[in-house]
């Protein structure tokens, strides 16, 4: 055998490698070292994640094909790694309370695990390493959301996940069963061989919407979303934060790899149009249900569907230069929505309030606080100077790539949608600023875990829209990595 | 009387249809975990049908069936778990105790 195929999967090993450290550490060392267990694991990951952008990734496969990489994928596992560090980091707080102290361990295992399956799912060039990769990713989850012993919601958010994952996949596997009937293989690329003769076979068109539908559940695309809302209210914040940003860039990333590489072919005659009506969906209804939202979770969970809606522009761009808007987007992405979350778990962890009626006058009391949700909001909802406006300017840009006039319509409907969406995102401003309130939270300290994640977020959400190298960066890596 | 691969393929869609009946339909959690393993089963016999019938010279199908089989093991072991958590909470296992959050 030959071993020399294991070095191409460094990115992988480095993680496991991290994830065995932290699994000794909790079992092994002795009681009073274990407080600082959180910490540790976040050093862990921020060394890792130093250590794979500093090593180049080249193209190369392992597995007889089943698995390859190449530099924009491994630009998204870089980025991945970045959103889980700042997880991770804003989590110490909450990890070392004293409900958690004794599951403290499994809760940072757990995520490293389903961060390797997220790795596997944007690598898989196989479809039975792909659905082993999202089974990784989404069952360990499961768990994640039930973590909150205490409280009920938290379980009933997980029986609600759990429940539509494994539906989801049901439908997922019965697509691609069809496909190998079709096909007889599992493998990407010679499906795409044995597609492209047989355009007009119905059965071919099921299986592609079976599998649209089975990945827009990971990614909460509109038919496909109705368990999102709940599995955030429910969920702990930490592992809220997690699903909406890393597990939905990754899936949207992977989604990406399986239309573009398996079914190329049938991209103007199917899927584009199938991901036309769902992009639209998710976009209007998203924005609707956000506006009458007060509980916080749930206010950014709608957001974060529509947020959805615009990450899947880039892969209906079905180019390289859409791949390379999509990771742009999912960066951005990361960082804005963590800012908002860093803001609602400090909050929550010191004075237990999530609505938004609670947060009239924070200005007044935690001005600091207030000023970091500003710019989250501002950053979400595409406001000029900071990199939101920038992600979504690449996308659309990636969309009208091909200038059909379809896509100007695609583009400008997602535009009037960003302007709705500005009025929800500036409601929580105004809330903040604006509204009078007699008894506002009070003045606290956050733990200085949650001001070094906000600072991260905050400095990322100022720079990354101006430093116009990263997008050109990932724009080379998309055209080097020879997915097109 | 010779069989095709008709014959295994409309029974497997029968169960699929089945599951997703149940999955909606149902009110027992367990039913409905039941109902989703119904689903996934049905998958997997249309793997191997297909594999058997119409490429028999390999074994991605049989691959693919094995490790489907494990995948819903383990999200039925986790989803026991959730369920008797549950039941921890509200003493039975009823759908309509799932309504907390709504909207």
């Amino acid at each position: 055998m030959d071993y020399s195929q294991f070095m191409i999967m460094h990115q992988e090993i480095g993680l496991l490698v991290v994830f065995l450290l932290v699994f000794l550490f909790d079992t092994f060392l002795s009681k009073n070292v274990q407080s600082k267990l959180s910490v540790v694991a976040c050093v862990l990951f921020g060394a890792f994640t130093v250590y794979s952008f500093i090593q180049p990734v080249e193209v190369g496969e392992a597995f007889a094909g089943m698995y390859a990489t190449s530099p924009i994928v491994g630009a998204i596992k870089n980025i991945l790694n970045i959103g889980m560090f700042i997880v991770l980091l804003q989590s110490i707080k909450w990890n070392n309370s004293e409900s958690q102290i004794v599951r403290r361990g499994e809760f940072i295992e757990l995520m490293l695990l389903t961060l390797f399956g997220m790795y596997l799912m944007v690598s898989a060039r196989h479809f039975m390493l792909f659905i082993i990769a999202l089974e990784t990713a989404s069952l360990p989850l499961a768990a994640m959301v039930a973590f909150d012993k205490k409280t009920y919601e938290s379980h009933e958010a997980a029986v609600k996940y759990l429940f539509t994952a494994m539906f989801s996949s049901a439908i997922y596997m019965l697509g691609i069963s069809f496909v190998y009937g079709l096909s007889g293989t599992l493998y990407f690329g010679d499906i795409a061989q044995q597609v492209a003769g047989a355009e007009t076979d119905f059965l071919l068109y099921v299986a592609l919407a079976f599998v649209i539908a089975g990945v827009g559940f990971k990614i909460s695309l509109v038919p496909f979303h109705l368990w999102t809302a709940d599995v955030y209210q429910g969920a702990p914040t930490s592992v809220t934060s997690y699903l909406s940003v890393i597990s939905k860039g990754a899936a949207a990333f992977a989604s990406m790899v399986i239309l573009t590489q398996a079914f190329g072919a049938l991209y103007s005659q199917v899927w584009e149009w199938m991901l036309y009506a769902l992009i639209i969906l998710t976009i209007t209804l998203g924005n609707l249900f956000a506006i009458r939202q007060n509980n916080m979770k749930r206010f950014l969970a709608f957001s974060s569907i529509s947020q959805a809606g615009y990450i899947m522009l880039g892969v209906i761009a079905n180019a390289s230069v859409g791949m390379a808007a999509l990771s742009y987007y999912v960066l951005i992405y990361i960082f804005s929505n963590l800012a908002a979350f860093g803001v609602i778990q400090a909050i929550e962890n010191a004075k237990g309030k999530i609505d938004m009626s609670d947060y009239n006058g924070l200005y007044k009391t935690n001005p600091k606080l207030a000023f970091a949700m500003m710019l989250a909001m501002f950053s979400l909802g595409g406001i000029p100077p900071f990199a939101g406006f920038f992600s979504k300017f690449f996308i659309f840009s990636a969309a009208l790539q091909e200038g059909s006039v379809a896509m100007y319509v695609l583009v400008l409907i997602a535009l009037i949608n960003t302007i709705i969406s500005l009025y929800y995102y500036l409601l929580v401003v105004k809330a903040m600023f604006i509204n009078p309130n007699d008894n506002p939270i009070e003045s606290f300290k956050s733990h200085w875990s949650e001001r070094a994640g906000l600072v991260i977020c905050v400095a990322g959400i100022i720079i990354i829209g101006l430093v116009s190298c990263i997008y050109v960066c990932l724009t080379d890596a998309a055209n080097v990595s020879m997915m097109f | 009387m010779e069989l095709t691969v008709l014959y295994y393929l409309i029974p497997s869609l029968i169960m699929f249809a089945c599951g997703i009946y149940g999955f909606i339909t149902r009110k027992n959690l367990i039913a409905i975990l039941i109902s989703l393993e119904l689903m996934l089963n049905s998958v997997d016999i249309n793997f191997v049908v297909f594999n058997r019938f119409l490429f028999p010279g390999q074994m991605e199908g049989m691959f693919f069936t094995l490790f489907a089989i494990a995948l819903a093991a383990a999200e039925t072991a986790l989803a026991i778990a959730i369920i008797i958590n549950i039941f921890r909470a509200v003493k039975n296992v009823d759908i309509e105790n799932l309504n907390k959050m709504k909207y």
